[in-house]
């Protein structure tokens, strides 16, 4: 049986008064990667930032409807501790420019003054760069600033320091559409690997890319959410005549 | 063969305008570079270890020196300092945060407002405010008068250095549950550090040769003081009693300190150079 991670119940979200996300129901599984795909402007980064709660910083976005973290009602939680249970990687790698590779790393520990012993430190550096297959490449410079990587490698660094906080859920919002293909390639092998350890949603705009990743898809359309099944399903029998119309390539 | 011909008026103008700009240029750097120059001239004759050591000497006696202005501006400018940066960074803080509402709005229009007030203005207010009440002249009430000078240049320089750091900082900080003052704080601020640095630095230079302000506030001591509740002589307030006095001795001091105010507002300027190369940040 799949155990689930994350439930939305008739879901809204809005900015000001244009509604973006309009009804959504979707149950996240865990140790699955799910991919929301859908046109520009679908409301799916709307809905991974409703998610981590982030949607809410931009003046006037509100949300109702339920969303639950396992069984706590995400939007009775304190958006801090949320926050360090659902992991965020964003369009464009963003590494702190006045921090090295290694303290970006454990910059969701610095900047939350958890207290690390060096070896506790040195750890969780390593853990995490392994585990975002860049330890190799920058194991000899880890006191350079994360800002002298490579786009490819800098979005690694910013998994690194997501999953360095060990969080539940991991949120890529378009995480690769900035980079080159052989990075999008070493970022999609690595998915495969964090599946193991955390429930993934993507973001993508990218039908390949879901297809190739993910486990589940859910397609997103003008705020709703028209299917959600299995990828295999999505892509060879969708039950909806615009998911269809969407992966045939007849608009999007 | 028309075309040719506009073309060679073109290059005409385009020549003759470049030269008028070059000409401007030189004709509005000269004035400054012989100022300079004539200050240098005038002032390193007067340079020597007793200049920098001992106190003036009384009407008619050669020598002495400029200790007691010296130890004063440098301890006005510090206080002033120490007033300004917390009031200055904040306000920066708050109108790259809040950039479009009304208080910020309104805050940024004061803030303008009071880069604008003629520094003596600020010395007679701070003279009601601070001196009237405590009933003595101060060196403190000249730091309150400089430090409100100082606060606009930089809430303005900070203002402008975060409004620069991209949004994608602070929502990555964000996305990490840091809480929003710490995000600021140890995210924002440090990527924004060199030109946070290089305004303060700069406001420092602004204020370090200001007179008027000084003149109603720290009033000037002939000995060397150091309770910033007592009046304070300062280099500025030096040049301006010694160089309006009858004495050749004391034009001489007067020339000596506006060298010393030279070379420090010259040296302040070096040093924000090199601060805002060192502690850039590449995004």
């Amino acid at each position: 049986m799949e155990s689930t991670v994350l439930t939305a119940l008739n879901f809204n979200a809005y900015f000001g008064k244009n509604q973006v996300l309009k009804n959504i129901n979707i149950d996240i599984h865990k140790n699955k990667i799910t991919a929301v795909m859908g046109p520009s402007g679908c409301g799916k980064t709307t809905f991974i930032r409703c998610v981590n709660r982030m949607h809410e910083l931009t003046p006037g976005a509100t949300v109702d409807g339920k969303m639950f973290l396992h069984d706590e009602d995400i939007y009775s939680m304190y958006p801090i501790l949320l926050r360090r249970k659902v992991g965020m990687v964003f369009q464009r790698p963003n590494p702190f420019p006045s921090m090295s590779i290694f303290e970006n790393v454990i910059a969701g520990y610095l900047l939350n003054g958890i207290k690390l012993s060096k070896a506790e430190k040195a750890e969780v550096v390593q853990d995490a760069l392994e585990r975002s297959a860049l330890w190799n490449e920058v194991k000899d410079n880890l006191h350079k600033k994360g800002t002298f990587l490579s786009g490819g490698q800098q979005q690694r660094l910013c998994i690194a320091r997501a999953i360095a906080m060990k969080p539940e859920i991991l949120l890529l919002d378009e995480a690769t559409s900035a980079l080159d293909p052989i990075s999008t390639a070493s970022i999609e092998d690595l998915l495969f690997e964090l599946k193991n350890n955390y429930t993934i949603i993507i973001v993508t705009h990218n039908m390949q890319q879901a297809g190739r990743v993910s486990d589940r898809t859910a397609f997103f359309y003008l705020g709703e959410m028209i299917e959600y099944d299995l990828t295999p399903k999505i892509f060879t029998t969708p039950k909806d005549a615009r998911t269809q119309n969407y992966i045939t390539g007849r608009f999007g | 063969m028309a075309s040719d011909k506009g073309i060679t008026l073109r290059r005409i103008k385009d020549y003759l305008i470049k030269g008028v700009v070059i000409l401007f240029a030189a004709v509005s750097v000269v004035p400054l570079v012989l100022i300079l120059f004539y200050i240098f001239k005038q002032g390193v004759a007067a340079i020597n270890w007793d200049f920098f050591t001992s106190l003036p000497k009384p009407v008619g006696e050669e020598g002495g020196g400029i200790a007691n202005a010296l130890l004063g501006s440098l301890m006005i400018i510090f206080v002033a300092a120490i007033i300004a940066i917390p009031f200055g960074v904040s306000i920066g803080i708050y109108l790259s945060e809040n950039g479009e509402r009304l208080l910020a709005r309104n805050t940024r229009l004061v803030v303008d407002a009071l880069q604008g007030v003629p520094s003596i203005v600020i010395g007679i207010i701070v003279y009601i405010w601070v001196v009237q009440p405590m009933g003595s002249f101060s060196a403190l009430s000249g730091s309150i008068a400089l430090a409100i000078m100082m606060i606009p240049i930089i809430s303005r320089s900070t203002e402008e250095t975060l409004k620069l750091i991209p949004h994608s900082m602070k929502e990555a900080s964000l996305a990490l549950g840091v809480p929003y003052y710490k995000t600021m704080l140890k995210v924002i601020v440090p990527s924004g550090l060199s030109g946070i640095l290089s305004g303060i630095i700069l406001s420092i230079a602004r204020i370090t040769g200001e007179t008027a302000p000084l003149l109603f506030t720290a009033f000037g001591n002939p000995f060397i003081n150091l309770n910033m509740l007592k009046p304070m002589h300062s280099l500025p307030l030096l040049i301006f009693n010694y160089s309006t006095s009858p004495y050749d001795d004391w034009h001489r001091l007067a020339w000596g300190a506006a060298f010393v105010l030279m070379s420090f507002v010259l040296l302040l300027n070096i040093i924000t150079k090199i601060a805002s190369r060192k502690w850039k940040v590449q995004f």
